[in-house]
């Protein structure tokens, strides 16, 4: 059914409209962090970069930033183990329990992460275990591995069991297999599941939020100044944290592009 | 083949059972087994009691989960309205641009909710981003919306957007052209086919996308602590406090359990409705 030029036009004024309310804070707080008055107020009169250049120089700030990047790097490399295998689980094989694993997979995700957070901490507390950064590993696992399996199963839904019966039937074992067909078919999916890991690791919020112990990232900081009162640091770190994922997002697609370009060089000599 | 799949099913299955357990059963298990203790006790060697649910009854608790539930509810309903025609766009009108919005919206999910959460303060509060410019050029004064329910739910509707956005358009993907175009040849009216042909056909993607937003509405935390002030004491705030603050693991494990009973029941339904081969694309 053919929708009507002014229906189209409308939706899609309606859908610019909606990203755009989706980053107005950003901006807000984007201005907010070149302010140089100290107490914020809109129309801004003087800007200025210095806050970065303190933040850049304070020493809490480094170590902020060096707890939140060794804790998305452990989440990254354990949710894309677990999650490259869980995906073959989830979509490759055909095995007694999928359904149910499928099922058990989501479940998390359906979870309030704050709830899940205070759980989690309980959990430390009765076994002995003193919280700590480390802890905020394992608390980020509970939301990112399922979320690495299911971009993974996506990728491993598209592919074709023939080449792996291929391989096997010339002899290959089921590691080799594995190497060789498996993992180079689902490295796109891997690829882009390691992305969304570190991302999401790096941003989360509510499951550091009562994981951490006396360590803290960097948006679990933010909170605490947030509902402390008003500091310039705050929006200037918002910014430098959303600056870091958006970079971490362009070196990605940088690397995506040369990736395709040497394939093609290849490809045509 | 059929023998080597099974095996190799149950064998990659394990490490991330292994960690679901470890981070998701066994806490959950713990909470449980916490709430029937005897008031702030921090060791599970005590004599079960129920005392905590008790309290949850008695002390009024039952009024900061209404409040969570109903906004929730209310940020749910409205993330329907706000979300359908965006989806619809998305899943039968956009054609390339449905990856610009993909794109933008998936990028906002990687912001710290926090810092989104934030940013609202800083544009909605007296002297904000809105406020200001609205007097500097126009010279109109503007209360500020802040600290009062509705901008928590405004909140909740901000930051649960992509939970419902992606199902929903997932949902309308599936309602076949064929069959609106058949009910508009038979004259029936723009309302009558969404009614009547929309709907019920995108309710899988409806039912999920509801469940889901409901559920993350219904735990979270930073949106009354951040843009609602003290207006509003939401149920993880009273979960925190009795942990925190209260030290009484007992009650905030009872008070958790509430939670998660009711949650945990929502997304078994939710989790249940999805066919997961359909929506990834299984091809065999």
């Amino acid at each position: 059914m053919e929708t009507g030029r002014t229906t189209r036009i409308v939706l899609y004024a309606y859908g610019v409209l909606a990203i755009c309310f989706l980053y107005l804070p950003l901006v807000s707080v984007g201005f907010a962090s070149v302010s140089q008055a100290r107490y914020l107020s809109f129309p801004i009169r003087r800007y200025t970069i210095e806050w970065y250049g303190e933040a850049l120089d304070s020493h809490t700030v480094s170590s902020l930033l060096t707890t939140s990047f060794t804790i998305a790097v452990i989440v990254t490399v354990i949710s894309l183990v677990v999650g490259f295998f869980g995906a073959l689980a989830f979509a490759r094989y055909q095995w007694r329990y999928r359904n149910l694993f499928q099922k058990f997979i989501l479940l998390p995700i359906f979870f309030p992460q704050a709830v899940l957070g205070l759980a989690l901490l309980i959990w430390f507390n009765s076994v002995g275990i003193i919280p700590s950064w480390k802890t905020a590993i394992v608390a980020h696992l509970v939301w990112i591995s399922p979320i690495t399996t299911l971009i993974i199963a996506i990728r491993a839904y598209a592919f074709d069991a023939s080449l792996e019966e291929a391989a096997r039937d010339m002899g290959a074992s089921t590691w080799t297999v594995l190497k060789e067909v498996t993992f180079p078919l689902l490295l796109p999916g891997v690829v882009a599941a390691g992305l969304f890991a570190f991302l999401l690791s790096w941003g989360n919020f509510p499951l550091s939020l009562f994981t951490t112990g006396v360590d803290s990232t960097l948006p679990e900081w933010l909170y605490a100044k947030m509902v402390s009162g008003y500091s310039p640091l705050v929006p200037t770190l918002g910014m430098l944290s959303v600056l870091a994922s958006l970079a971490i997002l362009f070196a990605a697609f940088l690397v995506l592009i040369l990736a395709k370009s040497f394939k093609q060089a290849r490809g045509t000599e | 083949m059929e023998g080597l799949d099974r095996k190799l099913g149950v064998f990659s299955a394990l490490p991330i059972f292994i960690v679901l357990a470890i981070t998701f059963l066994a806490p959950l298990f713990v909470v449980a087994a916490f709430s029937i203790m005897p008031a702030k006790v921090f060791s599970l060697a005590n004599v079960p009691d129920f005392s905590a649910y008790a309290t949850f009854l008695q002390q009024g608790y039952w009024k900061s989960l209404a409040w969570s539930l109903g906004m929730a509810f209310a940020s749910t309903l409205l993330l329907f309205i706000v979300c359908w025609p965006l989806a619809y766009g998305m899943a039968k009108v956009f054609g390339k641009f449905t990856l610009v919005v993909t794109i933008a919206v998936v990028v906002s999910l990687f912001v710290s909710e926090n810092i989104r959460l934030f940013g609202w303060v800083l544009t909605l509060m007296k002297g904000g981003l809105i406020a200001g410019y609205l007097e500097a050029w126009f010279g109109v004064e503007m209360e500020s919306p802040l600290y009062t329910v509705p901008i928590i739910v405004f909140g909740l509707v901000y930051v649960y957007f992509p939970f419902m956005l992606f199902p929903l358009a997932q949902g309308i993907a599936m309602v076949p052209d064929d069959a609106r175009q058949a009910a508009a040849d038979l004259g029936a009216s723009r309302w009558r086919i969404l009614w009547e042909i929309d709907l019920p056909l995108a309710a899988p993607g409806i039912v999920v996308g509801s469940l889901l937003s409901f559920v993350l509405a219904a735990g979270a935390l930073a949106e009354s602590k951040l843009l609602g002030g003290q207006a509003v004491i939401v149920f993880a705030d009273e979960i925190e406090t009795a942990f925190t603050y209260g030290q009484n693991w007992p009650l905030g494990s009872a008070l958790s359990m509430v939670l998660i009973l009711i949650v945990g029941s929502l997304a078994i339904v939710g989790v249940s409705k999805i066919d997961l081969d359909a929506i990834m694309g299984r091809k065999r």
